[in-house]
């Protein structure tokens, strides 16, 4: 009887602990998410702040000035659940701004272009890094909450279910082509 | 920014990783950055200053072949003391999924880690076993490596996730400024790899040479790289043996001089690579380069613009092609040309530039790399720390 008992006091501590460790890890992959999530802000704010810049620099022609003026503004500005569309639309008005090689060009030759240019280039490459570390925190951490353990015991607690960021973050051709 | 990097494989051995890291903390060194290498060495090998033993790898047959890797009890708590020590902004792994140093640390620490993926392994047995443990350690990776876009692909297949494609590093100045050696000028066809490696392609190359010789008598085959020379050329008839030229292992330098000095160089490899640096060496140098068309191959010699691909195993096709390359200056100068440009983008500025930019994005408000007290024998605050979590 006691045995018995003793054995079933031992099954229940090694569920506990392996429960607990299983927590550990979802705490741990929720913390990744949010330290992703804060990068990707970054990468996302720093991006709008330096098409903003260029866009009121008067570097650029008046209709490319307010194409992407617009877009930087709105990606800035977005609400969160607007905020993929805004920065899909901002990735648009990039591409579409910086199509031609020459402009790239002009940007450089203006006073204090080249450093615009480059952070621009910084930038534009970072967001889809970032996006894919948060993507990639995210895919790790869902897999995990769907394992029956953590549905059954409610390990995750209140923490609302990760969702990725789904973007268009494909660079402007004359920007990132270092080769050329 | 403190950098710790931890290499999985033998110091003292050479490859294509441990080269990569070397290079990559030399990078960072010259640029101010703090670096510190955990690498497998033997006690007696002299070590770069920046380079922390994690002491002897065990020899073990793993995946096929046997491996030198490093686990237990010890190597656990080196890895421990090394994290301890360095307190580093940022740890960069390199092949995280192979049961070395690289597991080890990520099992053993936490805080911002990057992890670079070289092999694009098929899955094996063993690693569907291990799929779970891997899982719980390389889920603390905050942000993926892979060296192709061949090696994501199999990455995303096995482990699932994503990862940002960054190819490996070359110093494209070392290559293109080396001075030629004329005794390994004129007709000749170069190959740099091991000797008694099938899958580094030589039996290929050496089943196309006679139809090769057949076109150009002239034509002289450089080999360098270890192993049996005998044993290599016992598929040639005897009078074409003196047309190859084994020149053993070469220096670094030596490597450069050669490359400058040949006319063509083929890359034979019939599997195995993920990425081919010596590829994108043999184009800084200005060499034109014949390869076989593995994935990996075709993408740093962009789908063959750069240069020229023949169908993977087939000797015919080799001989053909090298033939058509040899006897065609205007074509070779073209490939020259082009190599040269496509290259800069594997140069050490852009590709170190671009890693930084991922130790950036992940250190970003995140805190130092510290030991993970969680992680076994944690003792008394890692059981306060799981129920701390617990409650949550």
């Amino acid at each position: 009887m006691t045995a018995t008992l003793i054995w079933i006091l031992v099954a229940l501590v090694a569920i506990g602990l392996y429960l607990s460790w299983t927590a550990g890890r979802l705490d741990r992959l929720h913390a990744r998410i949010d330290a992703a999530r804060a990068a990707l802000d970054a990468q996302l704010l720093r991006r709008a702040s330096v098409a903003q810049e260029l866009a009121t620099s008067g570097v650029l022609d008046p209709a490319a000035s307010i194409v992407l003026y617009e877009a930087a503004h709105a990606a800035r500005q977005a609400e969160e659940e607007q905020r993929e569309v805004a920065e899909s639309d901002l990735s648009q008005a990039l591409r579409a701004v910086f199509a031609e090689a020459q402009q790239v060009q002009a940007v450089r030759e203006a006073p204090g272009g080249e450093e615009a240019a480059r952070e621009l280039t910084e930038a534009i490459r970072r967001v889809p890094m970032a996006r894919r570390f948060h993507n990639d925190a995210v895919r790790a951490a869902r897999a995990l909450r769907r394992h029956r353990k953590v549905r059954w015991f409610r390990l995750a607690g209140h923490a609302p279910f990760p969702m990725a960021f789904e973007m268009d973050d494909e660079p402007p051709v004359a920007l990132v082509d270092r080769a050329a | 920014m403190k950098i710790g990097i931890v290499c999985p494989y033998s110091w003292d051995v050479p490859g294509g990783v441990q080269f990569h890291i070397r290079d990559l903390a030399e990078y960072f060194i010259r640029l101010g950055h703090e670096v510190s290498v955990l690498a497998p060495a033997d006690d007696d090998t002299p070590l770069p200053p920046y380079v922390v033993s994690a002491g002897r790898a065990v020899p073990v047959p793993y995946n096929g072949s046997v491996a030198r890797l490093n686990f237990g009890f010890l190597s656990a708590a080196r890895v421990r003391r090394w994290l301890h020590d360095g307190e580093f902004d940022v740890v960069h792994i390199h092949e995280p999924a192979s049961p070395s140093l690289g597991l080890l640390t990520c099992w053993a620490a936490q805080g911002p880690m990057v992890a670079t993926f070289h092999t694009s392994n098929p899955r094996s047995k063993a690693m569907i076993a291990a799929y779970s443990i891997l899982q719980a350690a390389l889920e603390k990776i905050s942000a993926r490596i892979a060296v192709s876009e061949y090696a994501r692909r199999t990455l995303v297949e096995h482990l699932g996730g994503d990862a940002v494609v960054i190819p490996n590093g070359v110093d494209v100045e070392f290559f293109a400024k080396a001075e030629p050696n004329p005794e390994w000028q004129g007709g000749t066809i170069g190959f740099i790899g091991r000797i008694d490696e099938p899958r580094k392609g030589l039996p290929v190359l050496m089943g196309a040479l006679p139809k090769i010789l057949a076109a150009r008598p002239q034509t002289r085959l450089l080999v360098a790289g270890r192993g049996d020379e005998k044993e290599a050329v016992e598929s040639l008839p005897k009078e074409l043996r003196s047309r190859v030229e084994f020149l053993g292992m070469i220096s670094d330098e030596d490597k450069a001089r050669f490359l400058r000095s040949v006319d063509l160089y083929v890359a034979p490899n019939t599997g195995g690579e993920s990425f081919g640096i010596i590829l994108v060496e043999a184009m800084s140098a200005g060499a034109p380069v014949l390869a076989s068309d593995l994935d990996a191959f075709a993408q740093v010699l962009d789908q063959g613009a750069a240069g020229e691909l023949f169908t993977n195993e087939d000797a015919d096709a080799l001989a053909e092609a090298a033939v058509r390359l040899l006897e065609d200056p205007a074509r070779l100068a073209e490939l020259r040309e082009r190599g040269s440009v496509h290259v800069r983008r594997f140069d050490w500025s852009t590709v170190g530039a671009d890693i930084l930019s991922v130790y950036e994005t992940v250190t970003a408000g995140a805190a130092a790399v510290a030991a993970d007290e969680r992680a076994g024998g944690g003792g008394g605050s890692g059981l306060r720390a799981r129920l701390g979590l617990a409650r949550d």
